[in-house]
């Protein structure tokens, strides 16, 4: 009796039963429901495409592949370009990317390579990750009450005697790039931290142990060993940040001062896509406008598609390498 | 000067000798690099609790926005408060059985085959889209479908960017679930939902739910998709209407010319901040029992 009750025999009856018809039929819907899903998702993002891309075509067949390449942007005129936007986004990414990505990789090599006690290094990442987690429009508020009439003074002393650079060769009247490409670098810096403390610590401990046993000092084992070995993950990190700064909207829009010039100066105003959409789609006629801003969404998404997809498959590619040496 | 006429290095640490010297310096720029990395998470704080604090009362809590000729210190945005409730949980109730399904199947029925694959990568990709394209794609397809703006053309550009945070983390929570409970469950006779429903989603479950909060975090301060989805309103919640929510209200206050509104826009940027602070701290606390 005891042992039958232990193999779950109750009074004749087994707890164990093969399933019941109906049981089957909920696995089966259940499974199919799940494939369902999953087909969903790949169907999510191609439609994107599809109706982004078929609700910019009108536009495209007016404007054609000129509009890329002008510089006007006038709805009373039914005239419009995209290359200052175009510049723009690329420009200020990129001077996010100097800065986001320098102190990013920074902060990285301090985090994984053993300066801090346990404790002060799971502070420091803790303090870099909340970076990303405050809303974009916050830093946008902050942009524009605290950063920008922080930094008027230097940028306008920049100005007067550095000005014959071109970067340096309007004045800030307020909202212009270099706020912008600060509050970007802010925003892109946890991300390539991340990643790149991934790839420092993908590094085998005794590729680290054989420059010290050489008689290196810390940094040139840091510098000539460890930096070259996570150099791959580190560009990924750099590409996907890049990826982020060119999407990103609202402290764009809110900084940037959105004037459709292209221009080297980063004490200008200029424009980028996303802020283009932010400030104009609201208002835009529902003619030709909104047309152009669907061509110019289309061609955002194809950049950053583009971006995101190279970093991905970048940061794939070394993991593995990581991972079968 | 040694007995036998071979030199040995000294043997101590030289500070002022070149090697060593470069690496203290590299260090000391290093620790400068990571200090000035912290003072902009200080300096928005400091700004919030100095600027939004001053503001805060229970009152913005159930009022209507001011105004623009209201006398200061009146009105509060707790239409926008609901708003961004409404739209957040809207896109929650899709994402979430959206991602918990799809990761399912790609952690659990079908990890290694072509669909998978190409979903797994689908999901990634959406993670880096830019949230402008979400609330230009549920424009066109909300939208200038149903011919007006609304909360839910709001909450469905929100549920673009959660699916892909909810499903990837979905998926490595329940690829976590030991082995040895799997072949428990299917040594027992259960069917594969069996023991997906009763066992799998149940150990799985505390990721899951970190990956839901991250996602309802990030998406309580998304502006851009709801810009020209819900728009933005001065009156209570009707979700067949323009909605407004925290996130547009600090941008459309953000360059007023009322310095109440200005007040109000920093006093909603610090709740909107706490609120997605205390979000991430749930997520990491729930995050951390998993590991121990």
């Amino acid at each position: 009796m005891a042992d039958n009750e232990s193999l779950g025999n109750i009074g004749g009856r087994t707890l164990s039963k093969p399933p019941t018809p109906g049981d089957i039929f909920f696995d089966k819907s259940f499974r199919f429901l799940t494939r369902a899903f999953t087909w969903a998702t790949i169907f999510l993002l191609a439609f994107i495409v599809y109706k982004i891309g078929g609700e910019a075509l009108p536009a495209f067949s007016d404007l054609g592949i000129n509009f890329l390449f002008t510089s006007a942007w006038d709805s009373s005129e039914d005239l419009y370009g995209l290359l200052p936007q175009i510049w723009g986004t690329l420009y200020s990414s990129f001077l996010a990317l100097i800065l986001g990505g320098f102190f990013g990789i920074t902060i990285a090599i301090f985090i994984t390579q053993d300066f801090l006690p346990y404790q002060i290094e799971i502070t420091l990442k803790n303090i870099i990750e909340l970076l990303a987690a405050i809303p974009s429009v916050v830093y946008g508020l902050w942009g524009i009450y605290v950063l920008v009439p922080l930094i008027r003074p230097f940028a306008n002393f920049l100005h007067e005697y550095l000005g014959w650079i071109p970067f340096f060769s309007t004045r800030l009247s307020g909202l212009g790039l270099l706020p912008a490409a600060l509050v970007l670098s802010i925003m892109i810096l946890p991300t390539v931290a991340a990643i790149s403390q991934d790839a420092f610590k993908a590094i085998p401990q005794k590729t680290k142990e054989a420059a010290f046993g050489m008689g290196t000092t810390r940094w040139e084992a840091i510098l000539l060993v460890l930096l070259p070995t996570a150099s791959g993950g580190i560009f990924g990190a750099l590409v996907l940040g890049f990826g982020r700064a060119l999407g990103e909207t609202m402290a764009l829009a809110m900084l940037i001062g959105s004037m459709s010039t292209v221009t080297l100066s980063v004490l200008s105003p200029a424009d980028t896509i996303a802020a283009l959409l932010a400030n104009t789609f609201p208002e835009a006629d529902r003619g030709l406008e909104t047309g152009a801003l669907m061509y110019a969404a289309c061609v955002l998404l194809l950049i950053t598609l583009l971006v995101n997809i190279a970093g991905a498959v970048i940061v794939a590619k070394t993991t593995q390498g990581g991972d079968k040496r | 000067m040694s007995q036998t006429g071979l030199e040995h290095p000294k043997l101590e640490r030289q500070p002022m000798e070149p090697r060593a010297l470069k690496s203290i310096i590299l260090s000391a720029i290093t620790i400068v690099c990571a200090i000035t990395a912290c003072i902009p998470l200080f300096s928005v704080l400091i700004m919030l609790f100095y600027r939004g604090g001053k503001r805060l009362t229970f009152q913005l809590f159930y009022t209507l926005p001011p105004g623009a000729f209201d006398s200061a210190g009146v009105g509060g945005f707790g239409n926008a408060i609901l708003g961004t409730a409404f739209m957040v949980g809207i896109a929650g109730l899709i994402s979430v059985p959206f991602g918990i399904l799809a990761a399912i199947y790609l952690a659990e029925l079908d990890p290694y085959s072509k669909i998978s694959e190409i979903a797994r990568f689908c999901a990634k990709t959406m993670t880096g889209l830019p949230s402008i394209i979400a609330g230009v794609f549920a424009y066109a397809i909300v939208v200038l479908v149903m011919g007006h703006y609304s909360a839910w053309a709001g909450g469905i550009a929100l549920s673009l960017l959660m699916i892909p945070t909810v499903m990837l983390t979905a998926e490595e929570a329940i690829k976590m679930v030991p082995n040895p409970m799997r072949e428990a469950a299917y040594g027992m006779g259960c069917t594969p939902a069996q023991s997906l429903i009763k066992v799998i989603l149940p150990v799985a479950m505390p990721g899951i739910i970190t990956g839901v909060v991250l996602a309802v975090a990030r998406a309580a301060g998304e502006t851009a998709p709801l810009l020209f989805t819900a728009l933005f309103s001065e009156s209570w919640l009707s979700p067949n209407d323009p909605t407004a929510s925290l996130a547009v209200l600090i941008y459309n206050w953000s360059s007023s010319p009322y310095e109440n509104l200005i007040e109000l826009a920093w006093a909603a940027s610090l709740i909107l901040v706490v609120l997605v602070f205390i979000l991430n701290i749930l997520s990491r606390t729930i995050g951390g029992k998993i590991k121990r």
